[in-house]
């Protein structure tokens, strides 16, 4: 709790920096759009104002410099413009009764998070029947572990296209399938690594207990091994999720997807509107930081019930 | 199905040799030759079940002629390999890192930063990025200085709270001793906390070798000169020239691999005092 205010006066002097920073991002664009509009502007036209630094031309128009701050169009929009825009896009439409338009964020919010648990879940279960196998078979951890590492250090949006192309080709319809395997590819990783660590994590004198009680390898798996690694799962959990989103959203941006977050972005970029690049961003880091909120708390309930927290 | 047949061969074989081998002694080679015989174990499966299956090389070519592919398009792959890895990737990730080890010195000597800036950069850390590069692509410009960019914003944060989380390491006996020696705040950064910092910095420099190029790659599909590798997989994607994408994700692979395992091989010389080290 103590963090609370250096937390925010870090978040308030980055918010500060933001605005201080429109006015040179903007001050071009503000500046040729006042022109065109009749306004008498110190180094005449945009061509010799390249050769301008923007500090000078803050100077020299100082009147002007304001109309960055109130752009269509910005380089660099507002806090308060992406605010505003979000809320445009999410609040205002559920007010409207149309909670769902596919003009709004919540419906490709809604698409992405179902991608992402989707994802989710197919590598969370991948990644703990791999650990499982890993710690039970010796053939299996000196064959799968060096390659699950490789396997992360191949950049997954290499194969992300590749991925997408496949499906369609073998005749799945939609893109649910080939975002949730690229999500899966991400998140099973850390849920891989933190199974073996907790699975492993029983002492030999714990497991020499079990022994002694004639209890059986499932015996022992269920009622030592996989308790003790619980808290070693929700951890990886937690980084699999966030991880989960960045390979849903990156399975949206390149391919021409048209709905989700991703292709919000995508789509903003070709249209030229960064207001729109901007809100999607902040709603996918919205929507990261519920979910790892969400599974911070699932896993403080559940490590106080067993006693462990 | 001959060919079919022949892949679930390959497959039984290939396991049972590993089984075979995982019993046998605890020798170092083992632990190579497993792994070795298992990926190749899967390739062969691969080169099998396309030509059983009859997959069109549109779809999914098989390995042999991806091999052939990259053996006749070298020069291609290297200008992408130089456009994409070593002047977007690398560079902004020696810059990324740069800034954020510096930023945690700074931020280190303020208990109020560090316990502000803390939760914040892990949060950052937790978010989807990527999706800032058709913005600062849009910024910098299409050729490389965009993709660096993207790479210094991808890898700044998680350098940053490792450093921070690293700087700390040091325990309150060892800075005690420090002052004894009359070692001021410099020296007792140099010869104490740095080093007792590095494991967490090279924990950060590995999950930034991923984000690098994952970056510089992502970035290339949001508009780049007519070469890199982002540039020619969305191409190559677009054309059907599948095994050239292969090829380059071959490239990849191999980069993204030779990335990692240098920062792991640094790592080995730097903290070589470190129990996980010693093993």
């Amino acid at each position: 709790m103590r963090s609370v205010l250096p937390v925010l006066t870090v978040l308030a002097v980055l918010v500060g920096i933001w605005y201080l920073a429109v006015a040179p991002m903007n001050v071009r664009v503000a500046l040729d759009q006042a022109e065109r509009a009749g306004d008498v502007i110190t180094p005449e036209g945009s061509v010799p104002r390249r050769a301008v630094s923007v500090w000078r031309l803050m100077i020299d128009n100082a009147d002007h410099v304001a109309l960055g701050y109130a752009l269509d169009r910005p380089r660099l929009p507002t806090p308060q413009q992406v605010g505003q825009e979000l809320w445009k896009t999410t609040g205002a439409m559920i007010q409207r009764g149309r909670p769902m338009s596919k003009r709004g964020l919540i419906y490709h919010g809604w698409i992405t998070l179902q991608s992402t648990l989707w994802g989710f879940l197919l590598g969370t279960t991948l990644g703990i029947l791999g650990a499982v196998a890993i710690v039970y078979s010796r053939t299996a951890q000196l064959s799968l572990m060096p390659w699950a590492i490789i396997s992360q250090t191949i950049p997954i949006v290499a194969l992300a296209p590749m991925i997408i192309v496949l499906s369609s080709q073998i005749g799945v319809e939609g893109r649910g399938l080939p975002k949730a395997i690229i999500s899966a590819y991400l998140c099973f990783f850390p849920v891989l690594v933190g199974m073996v660590k907790g699975l492993r994590a029983p002492l030999p004198a714990q497991l020499d207990l079990l022994k002694t009680y004639n209890a059986s390898g499932l015996q022992s798996f269920l009622r030592l091994r996989l308790p003790a690694s619980l808290p070693y799962l929700f951890t990886s959990l937690k980084i699999g999720i966030a991880a989960a989103l960045v390979g849903t959203i990156v399975g949206e941006l390149p391919t021409g997807a048209i709905s989700g977050l991703g292709a919000r972005i995508l789509i903003g970029d070709q249209f030229g509107t960064p207001l729109a690049i901007w809100s999607a961003l902040f709603a996918a880091a919205i929507l990261a930081g519920g979910l790892v909120t969400l599974l911070d708390l699932v896993q403080r309930l559940t490590l106080k019930r067993m006693g462990l927290a | 199905m001959s060919w079919v047949l022949v892949a679930l061969l390959v497959w039984a074989a290939g396991w049972a040799l590993n089984v075979w081998l995982a019993r046998r002694s605890e020798m170092r080679a083992v632990r190579i030759v497993v792994p070795v015989i298992f990926g190749l174990t899967l390739l062969a499966m691969w080169e099998a079940l396309v030509r059983g299956f009859g997959v069109s090389p549109i779809i999914l070519p098989p390995p042999s002629v991806v091999a052939q592919t990259f053996a006749a398009s070298t020069d291609i792959l290297w200008v992408d390999f130089q456009q994409t890895v070593v002047k977007g990737a690398l560079r902004g990730f020696f810059i990324g890192t740069f800034a954020a080890f510096v930023t945690a010195i700074l931020i280190d000597r303020s208990q109020f930063l560090t316990r502000g800036l803390l939760p914040i950069g892990n949060f950052v850390a937790a978010l989807p990025i990527v999706g800032i590069a058709p913005i600062l692509v849009s910024w910098f410009g299409f050729d490389w200085q965009s993709k660096a960019a993207v790479v210094v914003v991808m890898v700044f944060f998680p350098i940053l709270v490792n450093t921070v989380q690293g700087l700390r390491e040091a325990s309150a006996m060892q800075r005690d001793l420090m002052r004894t020696y009359a070692a001021g705040y410099w020296q007792t950064l140099i010869k104490l906390r740095l080093p007792a910092a590095m494991p967490f910095v090279f924990n950060g420099l590995k999950i930034a070798t991923t984000l690098a190029l994952i970056g510089a790659i992502v970035a290339e599909y949001f508009g780049s000169p007519t070469r890199g590798m982002g540039f020619r997989i969305s191409t190559g994607v677009g054309s059907l020239s599948i095994d050239l994408v292969w090829a380059e994700i071959v490239v990849a692979a191999l980069a993204g691999t030779a990335f990692y395992g240098t920062v792991a091989f640094v790592e080995r010389l730097v903290t070589f005092w470190h129990p996980s080290q010693r093993g």
